[in-house]
């Protein structure tokens, strides 16, 4: 079960892996997500689903190598299988009625993005795409997002690739230069998330953000994905994980984003040692 | 018929000293030796009315197991039980005895009650250890009934199926069988080694277990009947957490008991090498006075904490915990603050919780649940210096079924209707029972809806 069936770095810490999982491609939908566990003792891990075919019954998710769990994620290869694999969880990204849409994406959520701006595309939408890294080494997806946008903006915050700047500055321009979007949905991290979205509420215009928060179950069970939105307690695994960007406490969704980063530092530091030893 | 035994103390179960165990996870209670067993036994008068039968959620022959332990006949005294109970060792740990069989044993009115719980679990765990033979696999009748989630009614009803020789499915939404055996009740309180031994007794029985598939997202009812099951059960519990919607509930720091209970419990958070991190508090407040307050207080100290508080708004009289949870919690050092009910949880500027304010409550007239009502005292306003708030007061079902499945009804609080005692949902063919029914409950109330559906499921398939 889950067997590993294709996997590809995109850059040198991000990559792709196909996964046999037919149940989960029968019914998944851009924005929906999984939970994996490598290993028999591994932490749980959420991911959102990148691709699915469901005839060949394989689902595709894309991850950046960053912490113990997705170190031991990495460990495994073509032949090898996830230990476990549930979903397809949360709610998906709603793309009905839209007819013009800004895609925002940034580093690694670029990989988020791309199916839903897959969607919009292949339902007749038209599609402008902003993607952001921060070099040129970082850059993923690009011909995939140019196969289906009327505009693509490449941003690197060095300069080395695309055009130098923030993703908000492009968008900024393409708004002002009179491009009338029915939403724009920015998927990437929240400290982008939170100013894409105030730069779209200065225009009015509509935006949708992917959360990824810490969770544990992604049933509903846990509450450790708890945001505010909108003055209200939702829980990003049920609930989303989109929600409306102008309605997010950004600020409160960033605190609780670093509640294990000393521990996941240690745990980082540990594994790493772990795998020099492996490979030795 | 053996001496009866006219002590009015129940036989005492030895157990891990406080002070010991206040700093591991392994099993607090060491259980009865044979000697004690039958010597407690003994004590039971097998009086006529047994009171304790009627008492039992799930109606176990409870004079006729002890009267099978007074003979030194355990195997005899399993037999008995296992008629009734599908989890007896289970049972005998978590049922809350004193509210239930010993609540009304005629041997409470003058003393103390006979040790029902402890003769239970005595039983089981003798059978456990003395006895090797797998459970003969029954004949299949060629009907396929599906089991939604793996806690106690979904394995008590999926055990009972498999007897009646049905293809039994359990779907279970984490990576491991047992809902709350599993994620929330801690290893200290009931060793999951057992859960286990009971998960494996049903894979023999034939039951196939099915981890990692949320029905409602993975599967919808409507497609398990297009697989070819004909009945299907629910048994998905009351896992959503319910928070108190007070500011600061937000902060670093702020648990569920759900999600601090399955980090520890689940996830192993507790071993040296777990790969699932938790925070390592110093003062803990735990909020709320039921079984899984208990939990994550004892949990919290265990896990290294030097501090860990209690808060709960009516007083100690009125904690829904079982007694034996609470007088352990206390003799573990665990400090309860009764009549006491947060307004704030109070944090630093990086995000960190550095407190809770309180306020301090008497008691009124009672409410609708014949409680009576906690009434804030005026001016009586204070603060606890924590570093960690554990939210334990209350879950709600699951919202995941009720939205995927169309003719499925919910009351207002999301609970499943049914037809009472078959477990009949407004759905034909679907039925429910357990947590997802009732709203939070115990482990027991939910085997006997387990098991009274898996009768009517049989009832109406062999027609």
């Amino acid at each position: 079960m889950f067997e590993i069936l294709e996997k590809d770095p995109l850059n040198a810490t991000v990559v792709r892996i196909v996964v046999s999982a037919p149940l989960i491609a029968r019914k998944a939908e851009p924005g929906q997500f999984v939970i994996l566990r490598a290993g028999e003792n591994s932490e749980r891990i959420p991911l959102t689903i990148a691709d699915y075919h469901r005839a060949a019954g394989t689902i595709t998710l894309i991850y950046q190598i960053v912490g113990a769990g997705t170190m031991e994620l990495n460990a495994l290869n073509c032949g090898d299988s996830l230990r476990d694999l549930v979903g397809p969880l949360g709610r998906a990204t709603e793309t009905e009625g839209l007819a013009k849409v800004c895609v925002v994406g940034g580093g690694v959520g670029c990989a988020i993005a791309l199916p839903v701006a897959k969607k919009l595309h292949a339902q007749g939408a038209i599609v402008h795409s902003v993607i952001g890294f921060r070099n040129r080494e970082l850059v993923i997806l690009e011909d995939e997002f140019r196969a289906i946008s009327e505009e693509l903006r490449i941003m690197t915050d060095d300069g080395s690739y695309g055009e130098k700047g923030l993703v908000t500055t492009a968008l900024e321009t393409l708004i002002q230069a009179g491009n009338q979007y029915d939403e724009v949905i920015a998927i990437g991290p929240l400290i982008m998330m939170k100013f894409v979205s105030q730069t779209t509420k200065k225009y009015g215009v509509k935006t949708m953000v992917s959360m990824n928060p810490i969770m544990v179950d992604g049933t509903g069970m846990c509450g450790g994905c708890r945001l505010t939105v909108g003055g209200e307690t939702k829980f990003a695994c049920v609930d989303g994980p989109d929600f409306d960007g102008h309605l997010v406490d950004f600020d409160e969704a960033l605190r609780r984003g670093d509640m294990y980063r000393e521990t996941e530092q240690h745990a980082r530091e540990a594994s790493c040692n772990l795998f020099q030893q492996e490979v030795r | 018929m053996a001496e009866r035994n006219m002590d009015p103390r129940k036989t005492p179960m030895p157990a891990q000293p406080a002070e010991v165990r206040r700093h591991n996870f392994q099993e607090v209670a060491l259980g009865y030796t044979r000697e004690m067993a039958v010597n407690e036994a003994k004590r039971c008068l097998q009086c006529k009315n047994h009171p304790c039968i009627s008492a039992c959620p799930v109606c176990i022959d409870i004079p006729g197991f002890i009267a099978c332990v007074a003979q030194d006949d355990l195997e005899g005294a399993f037999a008995v039980l296992s008629a009734s109970s599908a989890l007896p060792a289970v049972c005998g740990r978590v049922c809350p005895q004193e509210s239930q069989c010993e609540g009304v044993c005629v041997r409470g009115i003058k003393g103390e009650s006979v040790g029902i719980g402890r003769l239970e679990r005595f039983v089981a765990d003798w059978h456990r250890e003395h006895s090797h033979g797998k459970p003969e696999k029954p004949v299949a009748n060629g009907h396929r009934v599906a089991v939604i989630g793996a806690g106690p009614s979904g394995l008590t009803c999926a055990g009972d199926l498999a007897k009646l020789g049905y293809g039994v499915t359990v779907f279970e939404a984490l990576h491991l069988a047992g809902g709350v055996l599993v994620y929330g009740i801690p290893e200290f309180r009931l060793p999951k080694a057992i859960v286990q031994q009971e998960i494996d007794s049903l894979r023999a029985l034939g039951v196939t277990i099915q981890t990692d598939v949320v029905i409602g997202k993975t599967l919808t009812v409507d497609e398990l009947f297009d697989m070819g099951f004909e009945a299907a059960f629910i048994g998905s519990g009351a896992g959503l957490p319910r928070f108190m919607g007070i500011p600061g509930e937000s902060l670093k720091g702020v648990y569920s008991a759900n999600e601090y209970l399955t980090r520890i419990n689940l996830m192993k958070a507790y071993e040296p090498g777990s790969a699932t991190p938790i925070r390592k508090s110093r003062s803990v407040a735990v909020v709320g006075g039921g079984n899984v307050a208990m939990d994550a207080a004892r949990c919290a100290m265990r896990m290294g904490a030097e501090q860990v508080y209690i808060v709960y708004r009516r007083g100690m009289a009125e904690l829904p915990a079982r007694l034996e949870e609470v007088e352990h919690a206390q003799e573990e050092g665990i400090v309860f603050h009764t009549l006491v009910n947060p307004v704030e949880v109070l944090g630093d500027e990086k995000g960190w919780v550095t407190g809770i304010r309180c306020v301090e409550m008497t008691l009124g007239e009672p409410d609708q649940s014949g409680r009576r009502r906690p009434v804030v005292k005026e001016g009586s306003e204070f603060t606890l210096d924590v570093d960690t708030v554990i939210i334990a007061i209350g879950t709600q079902p699951n919202p995941l079924l009720r939205q995927t499945t169309e003719g499925l009804e919910t009351d207002r609080h999301g609970c499943i209707i049914t037809n009472g005692d078959d477990g009949l949902t407004t759905r034909p063919n679907v039925y429910a029972g357990g947590d997802a029914v009732t709203g939070a409950a115990t482990v027991i109330l939910a085997m006997g809806a387990g098991k009274r559906a898996a009768s009517a499921i049989h009832r109406s398939l062999s027609k």
